[in-house]
């Protein structure tokens, strides 16, 4: 394919520079959205991206740190790949936590960085880092543009190693001599990657051993991971479920991929999952994993985890299987294309009610549950309060911590694709600017960014980025003064000994909120929050919501480190 | 346990920095590491010695290498049918009264004398690790000045016995 040809036709300029290039190649990929911030060694990618600029949208955070993970939440409910552009140097690291948050949650990005000159390259230069040495460990691939000829070629192998497989970030760096060169060739863009070939169809033998598995099984149940929203596969596992009354739980990240209120939801599973996923996994016969990663913190203690099943795996990554768990049926497939499979293979299995009556009583005795308080604002009520004004239907964005459990137990996820957080890396920060993204992507839909006061101040300098574009995210504050979560385990395990974790000294996040332009609130009281709420939801511009709730509150039931799945706590009142 | 694994990889730059940086990351301890071209331009060949703790561990070594976008291929080939060689250079204290002692410890080995001063001698001898080692040992008395090995280099041989009872990593298995 001719580059030259095709940019004639659509830009109306024939391409100059290994910028005009690299921006030719962009748009044949079909990205319309760029996160990106200017510096030295982009400067000439920048001019590119000027003169081109009919052809984006340019997302100017106002720290590269708040790009990348804006093009995070971009990508979690876009499926789409985002695109990143930061300078050499520091524009580069700042990349560093969003590169290595997507790479732990499997988010396609593709990050476009700048870099000295080749020719000093590795003498110190000014704004010189050694991006590949640094992003090799925490991106699925990365390149260092050698030469100018080679930019489509590597454009295009970065968006198909990102996006296939098991998603994950791919770092270009890009030396500003190449993106500053004159060219004036066609270049060929066909590529072949011998060491990539991912498995998306499983092999039929294991396909059998499962279904297979499953009629003789008397206590089943599956576990759901952020593999079948990124397989796209809801449709498939619900099918697959009511077709064989399996019990369902998912991962922190699976949330959305089973309807949270389907009779068969047992809801979340892990540290801070219900009593009745947890005892699920712990004591059922066959676990069916479908595209997570048995992390550690869902499992608990590996020793007691999942002790008296049979385990099968279906993952994308091979090399997860096995890692943790030892898994008797292991099925290496993309999540739609195995489910798919199963369902057409698999004859509806004996239906096991006495697994089924436990696993209700187990609900039906230990509930989620929380004190109310009549004064002060609960922040599970809160959650709850959010999820009845939005339908149950809106995006929600988290940092980690307190806010984050509390809004993975109590905002009921129903469908696939609303529920943006940093699960693998554990990120603060990452909320607020994850819903700018996730809003850019989806213009139309209510976005929530539920976060800490503590990671709120990690990256709220882009309440500029929403006064300028206008975009109507909701931006709630959980505000109990301190990092909840640190808090909490000091409260039980560390003797109450709060070192460093009470940030009673704030900003005026009204005000801060105001000097954006941007509507800012703060609530105190149950029924102040009763009556505003509506308001939040129905105002069609973006929001901050200081919302101050009881400051002592804890995550419960919780699993103790180093304990097992059946040794909960706080699992009643 | 003691594993010769073995990757074919895209000759490019940084793929050494890759490879090695992952069994760092993933906390796998590299005894011995070799690397060179091969019959195809290319194409580099990597023998790695490392010592892991199970089977389960071995397996995610294979697994997370075979990841890797520039790695085209990856065995472990311990319990095959392999020739398997080092070369170690070895710098002995020696006068030229010794010089005939070492001589005669070191033929047995197929070793040599390739460099020889007033007062050391250096000997060459290429080998599997255990061969390299027995030498050593036997030339360390005289006293070693310096000693370079290049780590294990290996491959198949061109017969593999049809019965084995390797054990299979295959996740298919």
């Amino acid at each position: 394919m001719s580059v030259e040809a095709k940019s004639e036709t659509q830009t109306g300029a024939k391409p100059k520079t290994g910028a005009d290039l690299l921006v030719q190649s962009l748009i044949d990929e079909g990205v319309d959205t760029i996160f990106g911030y200017p510096g030295g060694a982009v400067l000439p990618i920048y001019d590119a991206l000027y003169k081109a600029r009919e052809s984006f949208d340019h997302i100017l955070a106002r720290h590269e740190q708040g790009s990348v993970h804006a093009a995070e939440g971009y990508a979690r409910v876009s499926g789409k790949p985002g695109v990143v552009i930061a300078t050499s140097g520091p524009g580069a690291t700042n990349l560093v936590t969003g590169i290595a948050d997507a790479m732990m949650d499997s988010l396609p990005l593709v990050v476009f960085t700048g870099q000295v000159a080749r020719s000093v390259i590795g003498t110190d230069a000014f704004q010189e880092a050694d991006v590949m040495g640094i992003t090799t460990p925490i991106t699925k691939h990365n390149y260092q543009v050698q030469s100018l000829s080679d930019i489509p070629r590597i454009v295009k192998e970065a968006f198909h190693i990102a996006s296939t497989g098991r998603k994950g970030p791919v770092v270009v760096d890009i030396p500003k001599d190449i993106s500053a060169t004159i060219h004036d060739e066609n270049y060929d863009t066909d590529f072949h990657l011998p060491g990539y070939q991912p498995t998306t169809k499983p092999n039929p033998l294991q396909i059998k051993k499962l279904a297979d598995a499953l009629v003789r099984s008397k206590k089943p149940v599956l576990l759901a991971g952020a593999g079948v929203l990124h397989g796209e596969a809801s449709s498939q596992l619900k099918a697959f479920a009511v077709k064989h009354s399996l019990p369902v739980t998912t991962t922190l990240l699976g949330l959305g991929s089973f309807p949270g209120d389907h009779e068969l939801s047992l809801g979340m599973a892990g540290m801070h999952g219900t009593y009745a996923a947890n005892k699920a996994l712990y004591e059922c016969d066959l676990l069916i994993n479908i595209g997570a990663r048995f992390d550690d913190r869902l499992t608990g203690n590996l020793n007691h985890f999942a002790k008296y099943a049979t385990v099968a795996h279906i993952d994308i990554d091979p090399a997860e299987i096995g890692k943790n768990v030892e898994t008797k049926i292991p099925i290496v497939s993309d999540s739609k294309a195995a489910l798919s499979e199963l369902l057409s293979v698999a004859n509806e299995s004996p239906k096991h009610y006495e697994w089924m009556d436990k696993l209700n009583a187990y609900q039906a005795e230990c509930p989620l549950w929380y004190e109310d308080s009549q004064e002060k604002i609960s922040p599970q009520w809160l959650i709850q309060k959010i999820h009845e004004a939005t339908d149950g239907d809106a995006i929600v964005t988290t940092d980690v911590g307190q806010h984050q459990m509390w809004a993975a137990q109590y905002y009921k996820f129903t469908n696939a694709d609303k529920w943006v957080t940093s699960g693998g890396l554990g990120t603060m920060g990452f909320g607020f600017p994850a819903a700018i993204g996730a809003q850019l992507a989806k213009p139309d839909e209510t976005v929530v960014a539920i976060v800490g006061d503590g990671g709120f101040q990690m990256t709220l300098q882009e309440l500029s980025l929403l006064q300028e574009k206008g975009l109507p995210v909701k931006v709630i504050i959980v505000n109990n003064e301190a990092l909840g979560m640190v808090r909490q385990w000091q409260e039980k395990f560390y003797d109450e000994r709060y070192s460093e974790s009470l940030l009673t000294v704030q900003p005026d996040f009204v005000k801060l909120a105001e000097s954006y332009q941007i509507r800012g609130l703060r609530v105190e009281s149950p029924e102040e929050l009763e009556h505003i709420i509506p308001d939040i939801f129905n105002y069609n511009g973006p929001v901050v919501v200081d919302c101050r709730v009881l400051k002592l509150e804890n995550v419960y039931p919780m699993i103790a480190p180093g304990k097992g799945l059946h040794e909960m706590i706080g699992v009643k009142p | 346990m003691r594993r010769v694994i073995t990757a074919t990889v895209q000759n490019r730059s940084g793929v050494l920095n890759r490879v090695t940086g992952l069994l760092h990351k993933r906390q796998f301890n590299i005894e011995s590491i070799s690397v060179g071209r091969t019959e195809t331009d290319s194409i580099s060949k990597m023998t790695f010695v490392v010592e892991v703790p199970d089977h389960q561990k071995l397996e995610q070594l294979v697994k997370q290498l075979n990841k890797q976008i520039d790695v085209l291929k990856v065995s472990d080939i311990t319990d095959k049918a392999i020739v398997a060689r080092e070369l170690a250079l070895i710098k002995v204290v020696s006068n030229s009264q010794l010089r005939n002692e070492i001589q005669g410890i070191i033929e047995p080995f197929r070793a040599s004398i390739i460099d020889v001063s007033r007062d050391s001698l250096t000997v060459q001898v290429t080998g599997k690790t255990d061969k390299v080692e027995a030498l050593i040992d036997l030339l360390r008395p005289y006293g070693i000045k310096e000693l370079a090995r290049t780590g294990l280099t290996a491959f198949l041989r061109g017969h593999q016995p049809q019965v084995t009872d390797l054990p299979s990593y295959s996740i298919l298995k």
